[in-house]
C-alpha cells in the first residue's frame, strides 16, 4: 500500500520558486502559461495494511506534520 | 527563585550561543543550553527559542522542531506563564506548534535579508517590552529569508484588537502584513519576533536595544 501525497501553496501565497520557473520558461521561448505552481510530492510506503488504514494514516501525517494548513493545501492518493 | 534561563538547542540551531553570551555577559544570569531531547524545563524560569536552522529546515521551517520532546514542557510551562522567547527561527517553531497565531512564509522579495532594521514598539504591556513605551523606534538587525508574516483577516483583527503585535517595521523589508516583526499570546508571557535582540546588545554591534528586550523578560521572570 502506498499513499501519494500532493502539498501545494493555497492561492495567494507567495511562491517565489515557481514565479522564478515561470520567468526561466517564458525566457527560453515557451509562452502562454498563465501561472505556475511548485509545491511537494510526498511518497509513503505502508506495510501489509488495508486501504482504509492507509487512509487515515495519511491523514493523520498530513494534518499533524506535513501540511500547514495556513498556508498550504494538500490531496493524496491511495494505492495497492 | 534565582532566574534562571533555558536557551532550547536544536540540531541546525545557529544563535544559541550569541543569546547565551547576551544573557549572561550583559545580564549575569545563570543560563544553561538544554538540548531539544531533553524533557522538562525543571529549575527553568525563562525561555529563549534561538534562531537558526532547526532540522535544516526540511519540510518546512520549525515544522519537525515543533515535535522535539522539550517542546511538550515548552507548551506546558507556557501555561504557567513563564516568559518564552521564539527569535526568527524560533519564532517560526512557536507559530509550528500553534503557541502564536499565523505562519511565515518566503520573503516578498525573495532574498535572504541580513541588515539592520527600525522596529516601532507598538505594544509595551508585554513581558518582553514593559522597559520601552510605546511608539519608541528602536534598532537591530534582521537575518532571514522566511520572515513574511501571514495570517487570515480574523486573525490580525483580533492581533490588533488585543494589542498583540508588539513591534512593526518602520520600513516592512519582507512583505509581512501590517508590517509586524513580533507577536505575543493573550497571556503576554510567549513573544516570537523575527529580528535579533541577542545581537543588539553592545555598543560595538551598533545597537543596544535588544537589552531592554531582555531586561524586561528577566524582571519577569
Amino acid at each position: 500500500m502506498k499513499a501519494k501525497v500532493y502539498i501545494k501553496y493555497k492561492d495567494g501565497i507567495l511562491d517565489p520558486q515557481g514565479k522564478v520557473t515561470n520567468n526561466a520558461l517564458k525566457s527560453i521561448g515557451i509562452s502562454g502559461i498563465e501561472n505556475l505552481t511548485i509545491g511537494k510530492y510526498i511518497e509513503i510506503e505502508f506495510g501489509d495494511i488495508s486501504k482504509e488504514e492507509a487512509d487515515k494514516l495519511t491523514n493523520e501525517s498530513c494534518s499533524k506534520l506535513l501540511v500547514n494548513p495556513n498556508t498550504q493545501t494538500y490531496l493524496y492518493e491511495i494505492i495497492s | 527563585m534565582k532566574t534562571r534561563i533555558g536557551v532550547i538547542v536544536f540540531p541546525g540551531s545557529n544563535c544559541d550561543y550569541d543569546a547565551y553570551y547576551a544573557l549572561k555577559k550583559i545580564f549575569n544570569v545563570e543560563v544553561k543550553f538544554i538540548w531539544h531531547r531533553e524533557t522538562d524545563l525543571n529549575g527553568i524560569s525563562g525561555v529563549l527559542i534561538p534562531g537558526g536552522f532547526s532540522y535544516g529546515d526540511y519540510l518546512r521551517t520549525g515544522a519537525i522542531a515543533r515535535f522535539s520532546p522539550i517542546m511538550e514542557s515548552i507548551i506546558k510551562e507556557s501555561k504557567n506563564g513563564i516568559p518564552i522567547i521564539g527569535i526568527c527561527n524560533g519564532f517560526q517553531i512557536l507559530l509550528e506548534c500553534g503557541l502564536l497565531p499565523g505562519a511565515l512564509i518566503n520573503n516578498s522579495g525573495i532574498k535572504f535579508l541580513s541588515k539592520n532594521v527600525t522596529l516601532k514598539v507598538e505594544s509595551s504591556s508585554s513581558l518582553f517590552s514593559n522597559k520601552f513605551n510605546k511608539d519608541d523606534s528602536i534598532c537591530m538587525p534582521i537575518a532571514h529569508k522566511q520572515g513574511n508574516y501571514i495570517a487570515d483577516k480574523e486573525t490580525l483583527k483580533k492581533l490588533v484588537d488585543e494589542d498583540n503585535i508588539v513591534f512593526k517595521y518602520e520600513n516592512n523589508p519582507n512583505g509581512s502584513m501590517l508590517d509586524i516583526a513580533g507577536i505575543t499570546n493573550n497571556k503576554r508571557n510567549i513573544l516570537g519576533m523575527m529580528p535579533h535582540p541577542e545581537r543588539a546588545c553592545e555598543e560595538i554591534l551598533g545597537s543596544t536595544d535588544g537589552t531592554k528586550i531582555f531586561d524586561s523578560m528577566i524582571g519577569n521572570c
